[in-house]
């Protein structure tokens, strides 16, 4: 990792305003595609105590560029399946899209390593399939089915995987938790590091800054990262924070701000944090600028507290998406029938498991009293009926 | 042993299949009775329970000048809406939007409400105030009694919307009355629909005690009544008995209510016997003599609440109950509850203590 970063850093543009770069042609070797590789300049970051920022030219393979356009697919198809299961009431309760701040998880996935660890807030349907839960365990735990990455238990906001410590109902609660598994892997001694990511609004709970001190003083190998999709629920960033650079909002934590919108620049800042926090030198705080197309949750049309010129105006101009696609064919890493492919595979593979989701099982009521404890004193558990109390079971394999 | 399994797991099953037969998933578990009796005459209006509630808060913020209200997205009326235009009549240095941070709204509105004002917080969701928690039991609570009486927040009112609505799994469900009703110098009150809800939260919020008011979110919309359109008070610390009998006394509070009064009404209908039914509305302080009072008369008691059962406010009711009323019973008194277990989110209507579990409960008691 570290031999990256010192290599493409002095190639830092500083603050000059950059456009995107002309492709660098090499020689074709993938199936389609008629160049292996190009670079591409990156929206200069802006640093907070920081010298030197993330690379600001991104190399891309054609194998590595199909495979980003792939994930950032899937993630928009998934929520789009998650918003159709929303309407036809087969998914109840509360249900967060993640549709338009794809690139933010997926450059940071791209970035990361089998050791490093995420937690996230709600919005986690995206990052759960990245760490490595199939389509259908994310979609069968919205829907409330037995094959749920939580046996359906806990539904849109609460889904897990291995190294994801889980989407978190109560907004900035996970952001100390972060804290404390940056703290483990520092103790363990694993190289890992902790990405704890939360929205703009949950930059203001009080929470965070305890949790900034923390790893600060211990210097933990632990990545901040603020998503500023510019609302918490119907209120603004500008009506909600005294301070919007919210990568400076770590004070003495150093800070970058990132275009979350370009999966290159999030895959390199994070590249950054990686190399930053394993040579020993404690937090960062990272903001993504970003942007959320749907309304907060499915029940708010999104409509009220902002236009909809401005949806429509990022949707045409900053689509993390379209943007990358543009970008990757007119560099020729990729061909339109190659990417149709990929469509085509994403949308089979979505629709099949949203078919599925909605005809698994579900879990017996003897698990309402499942994994309450890890063994319980009392083997039954109260409640309703007292004469008829349900028997505490363990559902979950333990090692 | 093998016997008392059998017979769980019989009940159980009956339990499964009652649940799948009248509470088909995720539809409303209970049915909305309204109050016919107005606490004042004259004229009123329909309103549902988010309109009471938005009408009880206008009447403030139009004769209290100091009155203010605030928490997150309220400003545009918050997420259920009971704010609604108050921020365009009122103005914005009355009605405000905070950022997100439930400790702080709450430090901010104890401050606010001992430096004179009369101020109204919402926490978005009941699940939500536990980052709050810390302000309102080591400083609301205590602020009289420390300061040997020179200072209080007795005009801070907290309103936030709790218990079942139907699909809010872990964190959009919970009753946490209990984790307030053990903290002295708080008052908690729990409406039941409209015309209690416009009542209460105005007696809150003149009361010169800080106020936990517990809104079951269900209620908002899914309860409509004709509603006084005039200021008037329902007192704190008074429960309501809504129907009498003498078979047994059947206490709950919010939703719970209306569940126990159609117990009452298929108890009468299928075994002839006739209840009290009692909305305690407010936990803390509890209003001890009606509920003595009934089930002495009655000889037996069932509480039921959607809260866990144990330390559920039942088991505070049921420890009175059984000191004052020890002689009178007739049997022990029955808790009928939310199971003592995380609120899941595929089980709301197994969790849920529905009419049907209450009346099981109530038959077992009558027949003890
Ligand atoms: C402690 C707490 N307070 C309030 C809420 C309700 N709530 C859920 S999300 C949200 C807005 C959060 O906004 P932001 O942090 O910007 O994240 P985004 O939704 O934009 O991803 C609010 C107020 C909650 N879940 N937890
Ligand atoms: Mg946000």
């Amino acid at each position: 990792m570290s031999k990256i970063i010192p290599s493409v850093a002095k190639l830092l543009a500083g603050n000059t305003v950059t456009k995107v770069g002309a492709p660098v042609a090499t020689t074709s070797s993938a199936k389609y595609s008629t160049k292996s590789e190009a670079s591409f300049e990156i929206k200069p970051y802006k640093l907070h105590k920081l010298e030197k920022g993330p690379a600001t030219t991104a190399t891309l393979t054609s194998e590595d560029a199909l495979k980003l356009y792939e994930q950032l697919a899937i993630l928009r198809r998934i929520e789009t399946a998650s918003g159709n299961l929303y309407r036809e009431k087969i998914i109840r309760g509360f249900c967060h899209l993640y549709s338009g701040q794809e690139a933010v998880a997926v450059g940071m996935r791209a970035a990361m390593r089998d050791v490093d660890t995420v937690i996230t807030a709600y919005r986690c349907h995206g990052w759960t399939y990245l760490m490595g839960a199939s389509v259908l365990g994310v979609l069968s735990e919205l829907t409330g089915r037995r094959t749920g990455v939580s046996r359906g238990k806990g539904g849109s906001m609460h889904l897990y995987a291995k190294n994801f410590y889980g989407g978190n109902g109560i907004v900035g609660a996970q952001v100390p938790l972060g804290a404390g598994i940056g703290f483990a892997h520092k103790y363990k001694g694993d190289g890992g590091v902790n990405f704890a990511l939360y929205g703009d609004g949950a930059a203001n709970q009080g929470q965070l800054y305890e949790a900034y001190n923390m790893a600060k003083l211990w210097d933990l190998p632990c990545v901040f990262v603020c998503e500023n999709n510019g609302y918490g629920m119907g209120t603004s960033m500008e009506r909600s924070s005294a301070s919007t650079d919210y990568y400076s909002r770590g004070d003495y934590i150093p800070g970058i701000w990132v275009d979350g919108m370009d999966v290159l620049a999030t895959r390199e800042a994070t590249k950054f944090c990686i190399d930053w926090c394993t040579s020993g030198k404690g937090p960062l705080v990272m903001e993504m600028e970003t942007y959320r197309y749907s309304g907060h949750s499915m029940s708010d049309p999104g409509t009220s507290y902002r236009t909809r010129d401005e949806i429509q105006e990022v949707r045409q101009t900053r689509d993390p998406i379209t943007s990358y696609k543009d970008k990757i064919l007119s560099n020729e890493l990729a061909t339109p029938d190659q990417l149709k492919e990929i469509d085509a595979k994403v949308r089979q593979e979505v629709d099949d498991a949203t078919k599925q989701a909605k005809v698994e099982p579900e879990i017996g009521v003897e698990e309402l009293a499942g994994d309450i404890y890890v063994d319980c004193v009392d083997p039954v558990i109260r409640g309703v009926i007292p004469s008829a109390p349900l028997q505490h079971i363990s559902v979950a394999q333990r090692n | 042993m093998a016997s008392l399994v059998t017979k769980k797991s019989v009940l159980l099953a009956r339990l499964v299949k009652n649940v799948g037969d009248c509470t088909k998933r995720l539809s409303s578990h209970f049915i909305y009775y309204p109050d016919n009796e107005k606490p004042v005459e004259g004229e009123t209006t329909k309103m549902n329970m988010m309109q009471a509630i938005n009408n009880a808060m206008d009447l403030t913020l139009k004769n209290d000048p100091t009155a203010v209200l605030f928490g997150e997205d309220v400003a545009f009326g918050g997420v259920f809406r009971c704010a609604l235009g108050l921020q365009e009549k009122y103005g914005k240095d009355r009605v405000f939007n905070t950022p997100l941070c439930e400790q702080g709204i709450a430090g901010f509105g104890i401050g606010l409400a001992t430096a004179g004002a009369t101020a109204i917080a919402e926490i978005q969701f009941a699940d939500y105030i536990f980052p709050a928690f810390d302000q309102i039991i080591n400083e609301a609570a205590k602020v009289r009694y420390r300061s040997g009486g020179q200072f209080d927040c007795g005009a801070l009112t907290i309103r936030t919307p709790c218990s079942a609505v139907g699909h809010g799994g872990l964190y959009h469900s919970q009753s946490p009355e209990a984790f307030f009703a053990h903290v002295p110098g708080l008052r908690v009150v729990v409406p039941r629909g409209p015309i209690t809800a416009k009542g209460l939260l105005l007696s809150c919020i003149r009361e010169k005690d800080p106020c936990v008011f517990l809104e079951p979110k269900i209620l908002y919309r899914s309860a409509a009544e004709e509603v006084p359109v005039e200021d008037y008070t329902i007192p704190l610390g008074k429960a309501q008995v809504l129907r009498e009998g003498d078979a047994a006394t059947l206490i709950g509070w919010g939703t719970q209510v209306h569940v126990l009064l159609e117990v009452a009404q298929i108890a009468e209908e299928k075994l002839g016997v006739k209840c009290d039914v009692i909305d305690l509305q407010s936990i803390l302080p509890w209003d001890e003599d009606t509920v003595c009072n009934s089930v002495k008369k009655t000889g037996r008691c069932l509480i039921a609440h959607e809260a866990p059962l144990t330390s559920g406010f039942g088991a505070e009711l049921a420890a009175t109950i059984q000191e004052e009323c020890f002689l009178h019973l007739e049997a022990p008194i029955s808790r009928v509850t939310g199971w003592d277990a995380p609120f899941p989110h595929v089980f709301e209507p197994f969790y849920l203590p529905d009419k049907w579990r209450c009346y099981q409960s109530l038959t077992e008691m009558l027949n003890y």
